[in-house]
């Protein structure tokens, strides 16, 4: 990470906890929770907002936060996969993931499942239209997709 | 990141004013950043200029969607999940709601922002052929005041356009009137794929018939099949008076080839858009209920 | 409690659900530096200079060219013709010349920018065509890394007595693999211990150890290769991961520091192998009552700069050529060869869809000219008990060709269909619907006498706690080895998973268990495992002259071993299923202990007014021996088929003066959640001896299927053949030739 240019401290809480780093205000969101934060769960896959490996939340909004400035997550309330499951419990749609097949190699996963959840959290009845709709930002090039529309309808089950 | 950013810095404002201020001081021009999803994509691989760049994305001056004496005004920073849920976009703009529902996808569409799609001025940009279908104008602000803009007049050529290094753009205004009632519109997205899909083509039209069922308004819109998104104003007087029958359909077809100018490029090819355009058109065309 | 047959859930899943799993960016590093590659920028040419800008700031930065090579300057695969890096001639575009380190990560791309290197240009050869012309002489004097032929019958006699010809040509593109996980690679070097420590991306550990010892003049037991959780992998990470923890040594030896290589999804594209393309023209000679006399078949694939695996690539697509069918007469010739672009390697089905492309749609085409049904005329030449493919293998009993078509034409109700899309297309405006299958087979394992000459082992051990670990070096990258493993081994010893172990695959821990690659890893080396648990027990229960009652009564057990008699292992080592042979000089004999059989069936919606193509339903029949585990089997296919889609439909990648101009994920269009219809996946079970419990490989197989279906499925819709892939609208406009 670059360690020249004019810094600027970034506060903002993650998973629920506070943080405070030294890092470029442009430097992308997602290179300060990986290298500044040294936050590993969100992933990598494309850097062009394109693949939704490294999507978030940002007070509540998913965001692919290879295309967010670090500077925007400053005073905000940041989620990652690591904020979703309690821990010695996976959450709902981590458990319908793991019974129904919808991670493999795993690397689209921490993104997939923050999408996945925002969608959950809207509370309607999911249909698969819809989750293919919501969930069209994220690629995988494992499952070929079935297998996580059965887990977010899964888990969208288990939560009535 | 491919970019050295030590070379970049960033000035956040907290007003609105104190943007226009920074604008207007500055000797070199700044980069304005709006939601990101343009310029993270060039910073990322890049290809961003370096320098000062400024932030507009806590202006909140800038925001908001509201119907304002006979027009409908969209803050510059409107994204298209805001496009897309706004009553008064699904009803009084309905192509330009459903193409805010074409763009990327949920996280880009949390993000990206109208006055992003028209600064970075791409020809594929999904919100401009409705901007242009609704005779959208742009309002420029600088500290030396607020200019609007008649956005089919907004480009001066590929990716550039009149505003001036010290001016932002602050809002859309559209008439009220200009999508409503008893026109037919129509929004055509030819992606590269079904989401996250830059256009091959994109194109609005919006039509209305007189009692007698003559034409008695068009607009022709296209993106990606020239340097700018484009009006085809020759289509659109070819057709005005006639009413709509196989022969009006041919004919425009042919006007309709003769203004475009696409191009061969690593998405798609001149002869795919140009047939895709055509047939855009005379779908849009034949469907028209009662013609 | 039986585990194999059950959907036991993913044994590394919970770490990947959580983020916890640690893939090679995410491995916690102190005092490291990243490294870069700088790479040519012209297709074919001689090296004159290699300059450092005196303008810019080079302290700090370890810099390595061909000179600082400390072994030999050579990746060590089939032929010797790749260098690590260039030296005095570029072969192809984003070949590595020059490689970079630096502890600030930012620096390093502007830096590179300011590596002057200077050529002297030669006029590249960018096509299959230019290298056969012999435009330049790339490699040895015919530009021909590998050249198969495959006869059964008499052609010549078949075709001299034929009432006439059908000839058609097929071709199919590169394909990106495009694991969402880059390529990546940390190494650190220990000058002091005189040993290398590698981890990284991969799919074969003992392949990287080989790669890198000639390279970094190191024996082998001075070099540690492990795999770190893999993000996808496809083939593309089979040989190409050798290159780049090459770089990486090379950096880290030359600085002292461990260092760090993780390409951006651009790089990934621009200088990563792919799928190589091919072009195959089939010539059938039929009599005058429209029965096929003979087929003559020529296929040439483009193999990049560099031979690579390419050999092995074009033996599996010729084997696969004359498809699961038994034709009297069948002629097979095959090239790969040189050209100037970056070379292309392992990718899912090696060699094999491209071929069954050609054949699938060279039935098809051969249906509508003789005007019958395309699974009518099929049934006739699929393979029945007894017959023999085109390498005259006799199937004897192991064929299922004509069972899983029937099924397959049943249960999608084929006939119906094709008629309702008949009728469809009659009536609309500005749609049209069509139905397409393709029948084929797969072959799992290493071809011939592969399995024999990797000479697999593998090591199961008991701990005196009563853990079973498997020490295997093969590779979970999502496919679900991890689990399957632990299922076989938990019901061969009687355990619950939980007692079972998967040691990480790790050079200086594991023994050669083989490559992860070619659909063996579940059918060869899971029968390892059954074995080598086999020995185990055996070896346990001799020794507490019992068997166990549970787990902790084994554990017991075990405990008691460790006392009295020490460590407690069993190994298994591979043997070829007796009575298979293989001549590789003919190519004749038993090229796969064992295939899997399918019939795809896909139906599309096309849409006149765009050419855009809707998939709009999509059903896998396949015959796959044993299933051990249905969501990860169904995975393995719904994941294949979707990559299959893409293939025939959207994936292009562009090429332009010799490299990809489209090498992004906006340009390199591959398919979203919205653009597949959930995939149906039939399976049929007929075990197989030679397989842990009866399984056959499937990895690969669910990538021979979708192109030629769809591509069947579009001719049936639009009324032109389609014998090209990917079948882009771009392309279908060309095929439909209106304006
Ligand atoms: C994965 C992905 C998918 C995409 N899909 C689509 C798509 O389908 N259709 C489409 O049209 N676009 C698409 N885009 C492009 C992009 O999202 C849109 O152009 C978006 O509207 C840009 O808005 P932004 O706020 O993010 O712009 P930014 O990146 O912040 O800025 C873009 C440009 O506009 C300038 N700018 C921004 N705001 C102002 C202002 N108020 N006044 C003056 N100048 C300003 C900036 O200086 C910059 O030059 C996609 C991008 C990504 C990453
Ligand atoms: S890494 Fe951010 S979208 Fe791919
Ligand atoms: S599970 Fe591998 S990319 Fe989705």
């Amino acid at each position: 990470m670059s360690e020249e240019g004019e810094l600027t401290t970034i506060r903002c809480t993650i998973d629920g906890r506070p943080h405070e780093h030294r890092c470029h205000p442009l430097a992308s969101a997602l290179d300060f929770l990986r290298y500044v934060a040294g936050l590993t769960a969100t992933k990598e896959g494309c850097k062009e907002g394109e693949c939704g490996a490294c999507a978030i939340t940002l007070d509540g909004v998913v965001v692919n936060s290879c295309v967010v400035p670090a500077a925007h997550l400053q005073g905000r309330r940041v989620g990652t996969v690591e904020g979703l499951s309690r821990p010695d419990e996976l959450s709902a749609l981590q458990k319908a993931f793991l019974e129904c097949g919808g991670a493999q190699c795993g690397i689209c996963t921490p993104g997939m499942l923050v999408t996945g959840a925002r969608l959950l959290e809207e509370g309607e009845r999911l249909t698969e239209a819809r989750i293919r709709e919501h969930m069209a930002g994220n690629l995988c090039r494992c499952t070929g997709y079935g297998k996580i529309v059965e887990s977010l309808l899964r888990a969208s089950e288990e939560e009535r | 990141m491919r970019a050295r950013l030590a070379g970049f810095s960033l000035e956040r404002p907290g007003t609105l004013d104190e943007a226009l201020g920074m604008l207007a001081a500055s000797k070199e021009r700044l980069t304005l950043l709006a939601g990101g999803t343009d310029l993270y994509v060039y910073l990322n691989a890049g290809v961003a200029r370096p320098g000062r760049w400024l932030d507009l994305w806590g202006l909140d001056e800038l925001r908001g969607i509201h119907e304002v004496g006979d027009h409908v005004v969209l803050g510059a920073l409107t994204t298209y999940t805001e496009l897309r849920a706004s009553e008064l976009v699904r009803g009084a703009l309905p192509l330009l709601a459903q193409a805010a529902a074409t763009v990327g996808a949920v996280a880009i569409q949390n993000r990206g922002t109208l006055g992003g799609n028209i600064a970075n001025g791409s020809p594929a940009g999904d919100s401009l052929p409705p901007l242009l279908a609704y005779d959208a104008e742009i309002g420029l602000r600088s500290a030396r005041g607020r200019r609007f803009v008649p956005f089919d007049r907004f480009y001066t050529g590929y990716r550039a356009s009149v505003a001036a290094p010290d001016e932002l753009i602050e809002q859309i205004r559209i008439p009220l009137g200009a999508g409503s009632g008893s026109r037919a519109c129509r929004f055509v997205k030819v992606g590269t794929r079904a989401a996250q899909a830059i256009s091959k083509v994109v194109a609005a039209f919006v039509l209305g018939r007189g009692a007698d069922g003559s034409i008695d308004h068009c607009r022709a819109a296209f993106g990606s099949v020239a340097p700018t998104p484009v009006r085809l104003r020759r289509l659109e007087q070819h057709v005005i008076g006639k009413r709509i029958d196989p022969a009006l359909i041919r004919t425009s077809s042919d006007v309709l080839l003769s203004e475009i100018a696409p191009i061969d490029d690593i998405r798609s090819t001149a002869r795919y858009r140009r047939f895709v355009a055509r047939t855009a058109w005379q779908r849009f065309m034949e469907e028209i209920p009662g013609h | 409690m039986r585990l194999v047959g059950t959907s036991a859930p993913r044994a590394e899943g919970e770490a990947k659900l959580t983020g916890r799993a640690r893939y090679v960016d995410d491995l916690p590093l102190t005092d490291f530096l990243w490294g870069l590659t700088v790479r040519s920028t012209i297709p074919y040419g001689r090296i004159l200079s290699v300059d450092f800008d005196a303008g810019a700031d080079w302290s700090g930065v370890t810099i390595v060219t061909a000179k600082d090579v400390p072994g030999k300057n050579v990746v060590v695969l089939l032929e010797q013709d790749q260098p690590i890096l260039a030296a005095d001639r570029v072969m192809h575009r984003e070949e590595p010349i020059v490689l970079l380190a630096h502890r600030d990560r930012d620096r390093l791309w502007e830096l590179a920018s300011r590596v002057r290197i200077e050529y002297e240009r030669w006029e590249p050869v960018l096509d299959i065509d230019a290298s056969l012309a012999l435009e330049q002489r790339l490699f040895k004097d015919d530009n021909v890394f590998k050249a198969i032929r495959i006869d059964k019958g008499d052609v010549e006699a078949a075709f001299a007595r034929a009432a006439r010809v059908f000839e058609r040509t097929y071709e199919t593109g590169l394909q990106e693999q495009a694991y969402i996980e880059n390529q990546g690679m940390v190494a650190t070097w220990d000058a002091a211990a005189g040993r290398l420590e590698v981890v990284g991306s991969m799919q074969c550990p003992y392949y990287v150890l080989k790669g890198l010892c000639p390279i970094m003049g190191l024996a082998p037991e001075q070099v540690v290769v492990e795999q770190a959780a893999t993000g996808g992998a496809f083939g593309g990470k089979e040989d190409y991961p050798t290159i780049l923890a090459a770089h990486a040594s090379l950096l880290s030896y030359k600085s002292g520091k461990t260092v760090k290589m993780i390409y951006d999804r651009v790089e990934d594209l621009v200088a990563t192998t792919k799928r190589h393309p091919c072009r195959t023209r089939i010539r059938t000679a039929l009599d005058a009552s429209g029965s096929i006399l003979a087929m003559d078949v020529d296929a040439t694939m483009d193999g990049g700069a560099y031979c690579t695996l390419s050999p092995v690539v074009l033996s599996r697509g010729t084997i696969h050529a004359g498809g699961p069918y038994n034709f009297e007469n069948i002629r097979v010739e095959s090239r790969v060869v040189a050209t100037n672009t970056p070379p292309n390697g392992a990718f899912r089905g090696f060699g094999a869809p491209q071929t069954i492309f050609a054949m699938e749609r060279h039935m098809d085409n051969l249906a509508r000219e003789l005007g019958r049904a395309p699974h009518e005329l099929r049934e006739e030449y699929l393979l029945r008990p007894g017959q023999t493919t085109a390498f005259s293998q006799n199937v004897g009993d192991d064929v299922y060709a004509l069972d899983i078509q029937r099924e397959a034409v049943a249960r999608t109700r084929f006939e119906e269909r094709r008629r309702e899309c008949e009728e469809f297309n009659r009536s609309s405006r500005w749609e049209r619907r069509g139905i397409g299958l393709a029948t084929f087979l797969h072959g799992a394992g290493f071809t011939g006498n592969g399995e024999v000459v990797l000479d697999s082992r593998l090591k199961v051990e008991v701990t005196a706690d009563g853990l079973v670990q498997i020490y295997s070096a093969n590779t979970e990258m999502g496919q679900g080895k991890d689990t399957t493993f632990s299922q076989i081994a938990a019901d061969s010893m009687g355990l619950p998973m939980a007692r079972v172990r998967i040691i990480t695959p790790n050079t200086a821990r594991v023994p050669n268990s083989g490559p992860t690659v070619a659909s063996r890893t579940a059918m060869v080396v899971g029968y390892l495992v059954q074995e080598a648990c086999g020995a185990v027990r055996k070896a346990l229960e001799a020794h507490a002259g019992r068997t166990w009652r549970d787990p902790d009564d084994f554990a017991s057990l075990a405990a008691a071993h460790h006392r009295e008699r020490g460590a407690l292992e069993g190994w298994s080592r591979y043997e070829p299923p007796p009575g298979k042979v293989w001549d590789d000089k003919v190519y004749r004999g038993a090229a796969y202990g064992a295939y899997a059989w399918a019939c795809y069936v896909a139906a599309v919606r096309v849409r006149l007014d765009t050419l855009e193509v809707t998939v709009e339903s999509f059903d896998a029949f396949q015959e796959v021996g044993r299933v051990l585990n249905p969501v990860i089997a169904e995975g393995q296919i719904e994941g294949g088929v979707v990559q299959g889609i893409g293939y025939a439909l959207c994936e292009e990648v562009k090429m332009k003066d010799g490299a990809m101009a489209n090498a992004n994920f906006t340009n390199y269009i591959i398919p979203t959640f919205a653009d597949v219809p959930a995939v149906k996946v039939h399976f049929a079970e007929r075990p197989y001896p030679f397989g842990p419990f009866g399984a056959k490989g499937i990895g690969e197989l669910p990538m021979d299927g979708p192109g030629p279906a769809l591509a069947s499925a579009l001719t049936h819709a639009l009324g032109v053949e389609v014998n090209r892939i990917p079948a882009t609208p771009e392309h279908l406009l060309e095929l439909l030739g209106n304006e």
